[in-house]
């Protein structure tokens, strides 16, 4: 299935520890080359993002940008991009962004419900690690 | 920019309030007592769903408990209350994404105002109705139709598709 800006969407099924097949709608980006070089797969795609942000010194400005391209991009981020965002947002010291970014990929589910408990899901070891709550813990929503 | 600041001010601050940052939530939090947020060229913070992290936090002039709250954020997150939590969120954005998702009900307003005017207009119209127009030509009587509906009755207009057609000459009635 194609979208309007050109990148092909595949809906990837994938089992939850419960074992049932929960339908994660994690779609390719993948770019069309014009110039006809090799498609980037999802790994490929979420490996280059999950070393983004496992920049041990990454800045704020790199946090922001690549979060704010990430949002840009139409799909929802697999957790463990997100779990490398959250921790970068740790390095930085800055709480108000991890839940932002939570925020953030609620909004990006769009009408898909079950995909934001589903981030929470995996994330929850991170979160309770870092100490990070979601906006919904804080009356935020 | 500046005109329509004031034009916020003056109207009711529920109902025209902006997505983005701008005039009376400025105003408001006080965060811009340097003109440079009212400076495009300089980096802004904004209210976007498709911008998570803004350019600059919303709150960028701490007070002395801010600042104290920030250095306890360099620690563990664990030992944060929730209200801390909350005002280290609130310290950097403006509006939760629910809150920026959130409609107003100025269309209420709007088409009130809409029915309103359109009131006015018609009572306008109606008044113009009884006090400026004169009388209808006599023409337009009753009296005088139905003269002249005879009349065309007689003279047979329109006998095949129109008028007369629709005479029944025989019953002297209408079909």
């Amino acid at each position: 299935m194609r979208n309007w800006g050109g990148s092909v969407v595949h809906f990837n099924w994938r089992h939850t520890v419960y074992g049932y097949v929960q339908s994660c709608y994690t779609p390719l980006a993948q770019r069309c080359y014009s110039h006809g070089g090799k498609l980037e797969s999802d790994e490929e795609f979420d490996a280059r993002w999950v070393t983004y942000f496992n920049k041990a010194d990454i800045d704020a400005w790199e946090l922001r940008k690549g979060m704010n391209t990430l949002i840009g991009y139409d799909l929802v981020p697999e957790p463990k991009i997100l779990e490398a965002a959250l921790r970068a947002c740790r390095r930085l010291d800055d709480l108000a962004s991890a839940m932002r970014i939570l925020e953030a990929v609620k909004d990006k589910s769009g009408p898909h419900k079950k995909i934001y408990p589903y981030l929470i899901q995996e994330l929850r070891p991170t979160l309770d690690e870092l100490g990070i709550s979601t906006p919904e813990e804080l009356g935020m929503d | 920019m500046l005109t329509s600041r004031a034009l916020v001010r003056g109207l009711k601050s529920g109902f025209w309030r902006p997505l983005s940052s701008t005039s009376s939530v400025q105003a408001a939090h006080g965060k811009d007592m340097s003109p440079d947020v009212l400076d495009p060229s300089v980096p802004q913070y904004n209210n976007r769903l498709d911008t998570p992290l803004s350019d600059v936090p919303f709150v960028r002039n701490l007070n002395s408990e801010q600042r104290q709250l920030k250095e306890k954020e360099k620690g563990p997150w664990t030992k944060l209350t929730k209200e801390e939590k909350i005002a280290l969120y609130r310290l950097t954005h403006e509006l939760t994404y629910p809150e920026m998702r959130r409609g107003s009900s100025e269309w209420k307003t709007v088409l009130g105002g809409v029915f309103i005017f359109l009131g006015f207009s018609g009572m306008l119209v109606w008044w113009q109705r009884i006090f400026v127009f004169g009388e209808v030509p006599h023409t337009l009587s009753d009296e005088w139709v139905e003269k002249q509906t005879q009349r065309m009755i007689d003279m047979r207009i329109n006998p095949i598709g129109g008028f007369a057609y629709h005479w029944d000459y025989v019953k002297k009635q209408w079909k």
